[in-house]
């Protein structure tokens, strides 16, 4: 059952304000969500005030301008940033996008940052993603053939089989999208979530692959793919512009597809 | 490393109401609405199976000013539920699946659902 108020021990407090030096012209404020496991303490919400001259143009820039100057306590995932690694996903002015391709002046007002939604929360920004990368590789996201390999060469595609798998094979896995989805909040531990479905499609529609029916059969499932409802948020919300929510429903045709065969 | 104690992070309380989740939602509400509004129908047809008095009596409270509220929100639910249900079929069928898509029928929907309930009411009145 779906519980829309957070547990006691995740309720937000007040959290600090760290005010600009003196001088600063250009200051726009970033409040982040702080959990420190150590502390015993709820989760707080801080606030920074930064010189915009002074720093970067990306929310990411921001956040590493926070840990640098202000407060090295803050703990957050971030690699390449250039948007191919998926590590600094959050949720950044009420959608989850991530904070090294999103600009400071896309945001009015206030730059709000907290963890991806409804996710346990390992230290600050930093959800545990355990579940989600095993619901990944349930999915067994590799290629399953009968046949057995050419002894010459390697398992080939035509173009067209080939762009079968655009708009799919660019995700990362940075579970924007998954932890967008208010269904993926009340069913999660069951429900596969737009991102693993986007993965799975994938490999269904992949030429190479020789798995399809037993792939479809593993998703034949009340919770795991038929928890979706069209809700969209994953396709509004994914930083690389894919589109899971289609993905789930060509998943559904192939469904019906072979059950009325 | 204690995992059971981690916080639940936020989500309805941050995350920002679009098109996409207001309509999903909405079409949930408005079912269970028009669940409930077959109480009234119900209660109508025995009014009218039980003659004039009780036609009379039903009559007189759904006349009334809140009954005339409900009547209306019950209208525009209905003609909500059946147009974002007809947008479902199209998702079913593979169709209006991206972003402009979703959008575009979207606000049809919402538009078309009030246009139709003014219409309704208007041609009463």
């Amino acid at each position: 059952m779906a519980q829309f108020r957070l547990p006691k021990n995740s309720r937000i407090s007040k959290g600090k304000h760290f005010a600009s030096a003196d001088g600063a012209g250009n200051v726009k404020t970033f409040r982040v969500y702080r959990f420190d496991p150590d502390s015993g303490e709820n989760p707080r919400v801080d606030s920074y005030d930064i010189d915009l001259d002074q720093c970067g143009p990306m929310v990411l820039d921001a956040l590493i301008k926070i840990k640098n100057e202000i407060d090295p306590t803050l703990t957050f995932r971030r690699s390449c940033r250039e948007g191919i690694c998926g590590s600094c996903a959050f949720n950044i002015d009420g959608t989850n996008t991530l904070a090294c391709t999103t600009a400071i002046d896309e945001v009015k007002g206030d730059v709000k940052i907290y963890p991806l939604p409804h996710m346990p929360v390992i230290k600050d920004l930093v959800p545990d993603l355990t579940h989600f990368y095993a619901q990944y590789a349930s999915i067994r996201p590799w290629i399953r053939t009968q046949s057995p390999a050419p002894p010459d060469k390697e398992r080939l595609q035509s173009r067209e089989d080939r762009a079968q798998m655009d708009g799919l094979y660019e995700c990362i896995l940075c579970a924007c999208c998954s932890t967008s989805c208010p269904s993926y909040w009340w069913n999660g531990e069951r429900y596969l979530g737009p991102a693993v479905l986007l993965q799975a499609y994938r490999w269904l529609v992949d030429s190479r692959d020789e798995a399809t029916g037993e792939r479809l059969d593993e998703l034949e499932d009340p919770f795991r793919l038929y928890r979706c409802h069209t809700i969209m948020n994953c396709t509004r919300t994914c930083p690389k512009g894919l589109n899971p929510a289609k993905a789930i429903a060509e998943i559904k045709k192939m469904m019906l597809a072979r059950r009325s065969l | 490393m204690a995992t059971d104690n981690r916080p639940l992070s936020p989500h309805l309380q941050v995350y920002r109401p679009q098109l996409t989740s207001v309509l999903s939602i909405s079409h949930r509400l408005t079912g269970v609405l028009l669940s409930l509004g077959l109480i009234p129908v119900v209660l109508w047809t025995l009014a009218v199976a039980s003659g004039p008095e009780a036609y009379g009596a039903l009559m007189n409270i759904l006349g009334s000013v809140p009954g005339l509220v409900l009547l209306a929100a019950w209208t525009f639910a209905l003609f909500f539920h059946l147009l974002n249900g007809i947008r479902h079929l199209f998702w079913d069928a593979g169709w209006l699946l991206d972003l402009r898509g979703a959008y575009a029928s979207g606000w049809i929907a919402l538009v078309l659902a009030l246009v139709l309930t003014i219409a309704v009411w208007g041609g009463l009145a």
